[in-house]
């Protein structure tokens, strides 16, 4: 049973179609790398996928379930540009309300052991508001992976994370792959993606123009991708 | 898996509701002379009946024949809103656009025709009341269906993405339609200085002239007429402003 | 959880933000106080009948107030991009209209009992004579408000005007609802008998309530999805 399924999907912006005949299936335990220029789609694809963003034609179905039905949203963790975490909140406040919010049954224990995982058991009760940059980005990891989804969507992870939440991050959707589950996410940092990604599709114009597994010559030679992009004609 | 597939030409790309055809073009164009044709016709016939058949009321003299624009147009507004409503509805249910152009295009005209109400019933108070203005509850509700459906278009020029716009307006225009009907409930329990309701439908005949009456209903029909073929211009300006729309973003 | 528990959560969260930094609260509250100093000097104070007038302003002050914190609701889900992680999340898009709406209704409540009392220092005005139809006149009046201003607040999060245009929004839509409560709290105020016409708008009221809150747990969706 594959994971996301979508199938000849069109979302539009009035009569500007952002997404175009979308067909896409990912395994269970697979992380899609989703490569494109600004405005290929990339994100608006992600939010398609996270129930945020309604489409217009097609079907598409996460973990089994109808795109944004509650169990498919309980089953995934989405990351957008925005860190979505609450300053006015503590850092604890923050974990247990997306928790509960989506559905996890966290006791104080679990919650303790995720602020100590994401290195804020310190300043587990001060607002967020007081916390640095970085320690903000490693709160929205832990709110993003609490409920332990079988799905991930992470829009442009690495542009807006710290070194140090890239490599939590990357451990993170490493325990997260082990037991199984999807990721998909939207880079420029093609280097960083490649490294964890088990696919490679490549957005144009809305439309997805490749896709394909990672092979380890694209690992070892980022250029093939360009290469490929060429062959597709897209500049 | 493995997908490559070609670009999509922009020919392709089968929009839901795309850019009338310009065979389907000169047919609308057709339809919007021969409505707003028969409505020059129909009122051209019945303004001579106003002036010329129908004699003065007892007690207001000639000023009472406004009644023949002011109920029609009040009509004509509230079956528009209406029907805007239910249009909204069907857009949110179908996520076709060609739905929220014309609910749009319905608002706006009935928003006309509402000023049209508001106006001739003002020029009639200043005769009959000396006043132009009361805050009697009728007036006001008019009133308030005017601001509310400013606001739906305010709403609409605020917001530049036109799928966007088209789900906030639609839920706008339910809210503001339902809100109209509880105004409207609320009259009955408050005091008025307005004319009670004349028409038959409402009273059950008996305290108006039959000729008038139907002059009324007869002035309804050119009324509407005129909002169709304003509805119908409008709403395909609001499908090329859409068009428009999409050429700027592919151009981005 | 079902809708109401996650309703629930999003006001209980909405509330313990609010009481940390007072930020409505405080705004709301000092702009009530104020407008009511300005009636002061717009009306006359020594007329004999102060609860008359203060029945009318009261409302005026509520839903100026209102505004304030309606704005706030939706507003507050912006920095970070809250709304999306929110969205993205189980919670299905009526419970935060719904739970956004009783946090404005816990906080403008707080509002009104503040605005009242100062009132009756004011304008020398005892509001206390029937307090538990009062109190149920407020319950009524002020859902209303609050479940429109969630709606309209969310409908209008992302728009550039959002602060110009949700009271240019609300306020028509709540001409009857604001009629309603005028014509009670007056009767109330100055300890008139309820007559069945008075009681009529409690009717009117409560149909506000049911219609408008039903419409905002259909349209929630359509309205915070884009």
């Amino acid at each position: 049973m594959a994971v996301i399924a979508l199938d000849d999907v069109w979302k539009f912006f009035g009569n500007f179609p952002a997404l175009k005949q979308v067909t896409l299936g990912l395994e269970p335990g697979s992380c899609c790398a989703l490569l494109g220029r600004n405005g290929a789609g990339k994100t608006t694809l992600l939010r398609v996928l996270a129930g945020l963003s309604p489409f217009q034609r097609g079907s598409i179905e996460v973990l089994g379930s109808k795109v944004r039905s509650a169990e498919a949203r309980r089953q995934t963790g989405f990351l957008g540009h925005g860190i979505g975490v609450y300053e006015d909140l503590t850092a604890r406040e923050n974990l247990r309300f997306f928790g509960r919010a989506a559905g996890a049954k966290l006791d104080e224990t679990a919650l303790n052991r995720w602020l100590k995982r994401v290195d804020l058991a310190r300043v587990a009760d001060s607002p967020v508001r007081q916390f640095s940059r970085g320690m903000r980005q490693r709160l929205a990891l832990a709110r993003t992976f609490q409920h332990e989804p079988q799905l991930f969507l992470l829009d442009e992870p690495f542009t807006s994370l710290d070194d140090r939440s890239i490599a939590m991050l990357g451990e993170l959707l490493g325990e997260a792959q082990a037991r199984g589950a999807t990721m998909v996410l939207s880079t420029h940092q093609i280097r960083e993606a490649l490294a964890i990604a088990s696919h490679v599709a490549l957005l144009d114009q809305g439309q997805l123009r490749y896709f394909a597994r990672r092979t380890d010559e694209m690992v070892e030679d980022p250029r093939t991708l360009y290469r490929i992009r060429e062959e597709l004609g897209i500049l | 898996m493995s997908i490559q597939t070609k670009p999509l030409n922009s020919s392709d790309a089968a929009v839901p509701s795309g850019p009338a055809t310009s065979a389907n073009s000169v047919v609308v164009d057709r339809l919007i002379y021969a409505f707003a044709g028969l409505a020059a016709i129909l009122l051209a016939y019945n303004l001579y009946q106003i002036f010329m058949v129908l004699g003065d009321e007892l007690q207001q003299g000639a000023i009472y024949r406004i009644i023949f624009f002011h109920v029609p147009a009040a009509l004509t507004a509230f079956i528009g809103f209406f029907v805007a409503m239910v249009l909204s509805v069907v857009y949110l249910s179908t996520n076709n656009l060609k739905w929220d152009s014309l609910a749009a295009a319905i608002n706006e005209v009935s928003l006309v025709f509402a000023c049209v109400n508001i106006v001739t019933g003002s020029i009639w108070a200043r005769i009959i009341w000396g006043i132009w203005w009361t805050w009697d509850y009728r007036l006001t509700s008019m009133l308030v269906c005017i601001l509310i459906f400013f606001g739906y278009l305010l709403l609409r020029q605020s917001i530049d993405e036109p799928t966007q716009r088209a789900r906030l307006s639609a839920a706008l225009s339910i809210f503001g339609c339902v809100d109209i009907v509880i105004v409207w409930k609320s009259i009955e329990w408050f005091r008025t200085q307005h004319p009670g309701p004349v028409l038959s439908i409402r009273t059950g005949g008996g305290s108006m002239d039959p000729t008038m009456e139907a002059a009324i209903y007869r002035n309804l029909i050119p009324l509407l007429l005129i909002a169709i073929s304003l509805v119908i211009l409008r709403a395909r300006q609001e499908s090329t402003a859409r068009e428009i729309d999409s050429l700027r973003r592919r151009l981005m | 959880m079902n809708g109401l528990s996650y309703a629930w959560a999003i006001a209980r969260k909405d509330l313990a933000v609010e009481f940390r930094t007072k930020e409505s609260l405080n705004a709301a509250g000092a702009f009530a106080i104020v407008i009511l100093l300005l009636f002061s000097f717009a009306f006359d104070t020594a007329s004999d009948e102060p609860a008359e007038l203060a029945g009318k302003l009261l409302w005026l002050v509520f839903a100026f107030a209102g505004a304030l914190i309606f704005n706030r609701g939706f507003a507050r889900e912006m920095p970070n991009e809250c709304l999306d992680a929110l969205m993205a999340s189980p919670i299905p898009a009526a419970s935060l209209v719904v739970g956004k709406a009783f946090a404005s209704f816990v906080l403008l409540l707080i509002v009104e009992a503040v605005s009242l009392f100062a009132c009756g220092i004011f304008y020398n005005m005892n509001w206390t004579r029937r307090l538990p139809a009062l109190f149920i006149v407020f319950v009524l009046a002020t859902w209303g408000l609050s479940i429109v201003g969630a709606v309209f607040g969310a409908l209008t999060v992302n728009l550039r005007l959002r602060e110009l245009m949700l009271p240019v929004l609300i306020y028509p839509l709540m001409i009857p609802l604001l009629t309603g409560a005028i014509e009670l709290t007056g009767a109330l105020l100055t300890n008139q008998p309820l007559t069945p016409d008075v009681l009529l708008w409690g009717r009117v009221l409560i149909v506000f309530d049911v219609v408008f809150t039903s419409l905002a747990i259909l349209l929630a969706e359509a309205i915070l999805l884009n």
